[in-house]
């Protein structure tokens, strides 16, 4: 199992303000951790970061033994493979069946994309497929259309294609925010079983404080680029968490006394 | 409270706005070429009046429509037809690499789009007559030439919209296959492909469509096709058996028409 380390990571955006300062931190095997911030505070330049979409200003990134950050696109996709991500958004390809969705998670993995096609994948890979989409849960629904399904399921299939993919991190952007509580809770237990049952490390950015308490291992807060917090979840109570999310005009107004 | 509505009024919007000295130029441009164009045009009573004599007695000849050579004409519709369709489905084939190439999101580098998108450009602004009579110089008068000229108006056709619509794609799905370390080309055929299926489908069956109706003109230049059919017809004065034509690629539009958008109302 790899672990991830960020280290002294600044993002600065041309023109714009530092989007990440200085940011370090450490990610272990197996780890569950929560990502805290406000919007724009960070979270998802960190995120683009850890997955290659942006090359920070300085700093580096180390996955499985490698700077990710001085890496070419080609050089990339291995480490890409070991990194699964879920978005609030699902980003299903919605006009291909379920089954079809779930293959693609392998993309990585096969020779050619001609290899994940349905039609042609190998029998192995559609049992595989099928596996992981009777872990979530949806295998009697493997050939309807991805956007037949409502969103809970759609967010159950993403798990299931990121499941496809064999990662030993998992990246969770917001999973839950354009699901309704029920089903939110469902698919973040779902998450969570998944994860611990393999092993892998998670990295979830998260704002329902109820789910942040019960879910979490470690808690990561970004306040306007800069971590203010790296703790055990032990440590660090709810009145002190709510505060992170309504300290922001007050951390402003400092920073113009400054 | 004065100094109140004062403040008000300062930011009240002017009721007219003068409109910019390009604005000034541009309609100044455009009523010049209309009273030039109306003026070079020859208009005058006159000439009207004997036009719609004329139209006339076009109409007193054509009617009724000689069905006399209903079999040769068949078979040049059916020619005109196969052009049409040979040639938008090697137009269709061809745009899509091409408008892959020429997408700024999927293109493998900024000067390679430019290049595809100038091509694809000057394939759209030559008209297809221009196209038809140079091949039918190159290659020689009948179908070929007209399947050519029809492939390459398709392509300047389907690799301008196709290239529009690639890069209208939503980027989350696509970005969540990169993520799983798939190379561009996984990323182009697990995503992109298929989000656009539907708009190419639908932008190739008007291709197709604009293509029939090019075909039945092509005959005009020598390219094959109907077209050669109603310009011998029309020549030999011979306007019955024109009338018949036309109403034959009338018959044929509108039946690949039908065709045409109840496919599109299935795949969309």
């Amino acid at each position: 199992m790899i672990s991830l380390e960020v280290k002294n990571l600044t993002k600065v955006y041309p023109g714009a303000t530092k989007a990440l300062d200085d940011v370090s931190f450490q990610v272990n095997p197996g780890e569950g951790v929560v990502l805290l911030g406000h919007n724009g505070s960070g979270k998802s330049t960190l995120f683009r970061c850890i997955t290659g979409f942006e090359k920070p200003t300085s700093g580096s990134i180390v996955i499985d033994d490698t700077d990710i950050t001085k890496l070419s696109r080609n050089k990339l996709r291995p480490i890409r493979k070991k990194v699964g991500m879920v978005f609030q958004n699902f980003n299903l390809t919605y006009n291909l069946s379920v089954f079809q969705n779930v293959l693609f998670g392998a993309l990585g993995h096969s020779k050619t994309a001609f290899h994940t096609f349905a039609p042609f994948a190998s029998q192995q890979l559609r049992e595989k497929a099928m596996a992981c989409l009777e872990r979530v849960g949806l295998a009697h629904l493997a050939d309807r259309r991805a956007d037949r399904l409502s969103g809970g399921q759609q967010q159950r299939v993403a798990i299931a294609r990121m499941l496809m993919q064999d990662p030993e991190i998992v990246l969770a952007d917001e999973p839950i925010a354009s699901l309704d509580p029920v089903a939110g809770r469902e698919v973040m237990d779902l998450l969570l079983e998944i994860v611990r049952e393999r092993g892998l490390a998670v990295i979830c950015i998260l704002h329902q404080m109820d789910i942040v308490l019960e879910y979490g291992e470690r808690i990561i807060a970004l306040n306007a680029g800069e971590m203010v917090v790296n703790e055990s979840i032990e440590k660090l109570d709810r009145t002190f968490l709510d505060s992170l999310y309504a300290k922001e005009e007050s951390t402003e107004k400092e920073r113009k006394v400054e | 409270m004065g100094n109140n509505n004062e403040n008000l009024n300062k930011n009240m919007p002017a009721r007219f706005r003068s409109p910019s000295i390009v604005t000034w130029l541009c309609w100044v441009i455009f009523i010049a070429f209309i009273a030039m164009g109306l003026n070079n045009a020859n208009i005058s009573f006159e000439r009207l009046g004997r036009g719609i004599l004329n139209i006339g007695s076009f109409l007193g000849d054509a009617f009724p429509p000689d069905f006399s050579r209903i079999g040769p004409i068949t078979l040049s519709i059916i020619e005109t037809l196969e052009m049409a369709l040979v040639g938008t489905t090697i137009g269709v084939i061809l745009s899509l690499p091409l408008a892959l190439l020429a997408a700024t999101n999927t293109s493998p580098h900024p000067a390679i789009g430019t290049v595809v998108r100038g091509i694809i450009l000057t394939l759209r602004t030559i008209p297809d007559l221009v196209f038809a009579l140079i091949f039918v110089i190159s290659i020689g008068l009948g179908p070929l030439a007209g399947i050519l000229t029809i492939a390459v108006d398709t392509i300047g056709f389907c690799g301008r919209f196709f290239s529009e619509r690639i890069e209208e794609i939503d980027k989350g799905p696509v970005q969540a296959l990169e993520s799983t370390g798939a190379s561009r080309l996984g990323v182009i055929s697990g995503s992109i492909i298929p989000m656009g299926f539907p708009s190419f489908v639908g932008t190739s069956l008007f291709a197709a469509e604009k293509s029939i109706r090019g075909a039945a003109v092509l005959g005009l230049v020598g390219a094959g096709g109907i077209g050669v059919e109603l310009n011998t017809a029309m020549s030999l004065r011979n306007f019955d058996q024109a009338l018949m034509i036309i109403i034959f690629i009338l018959i044929v539009v509108l039946i690949f028409e039908k065709i045409s958008s109840a496919i599109r109302k299935k795949v969309i």
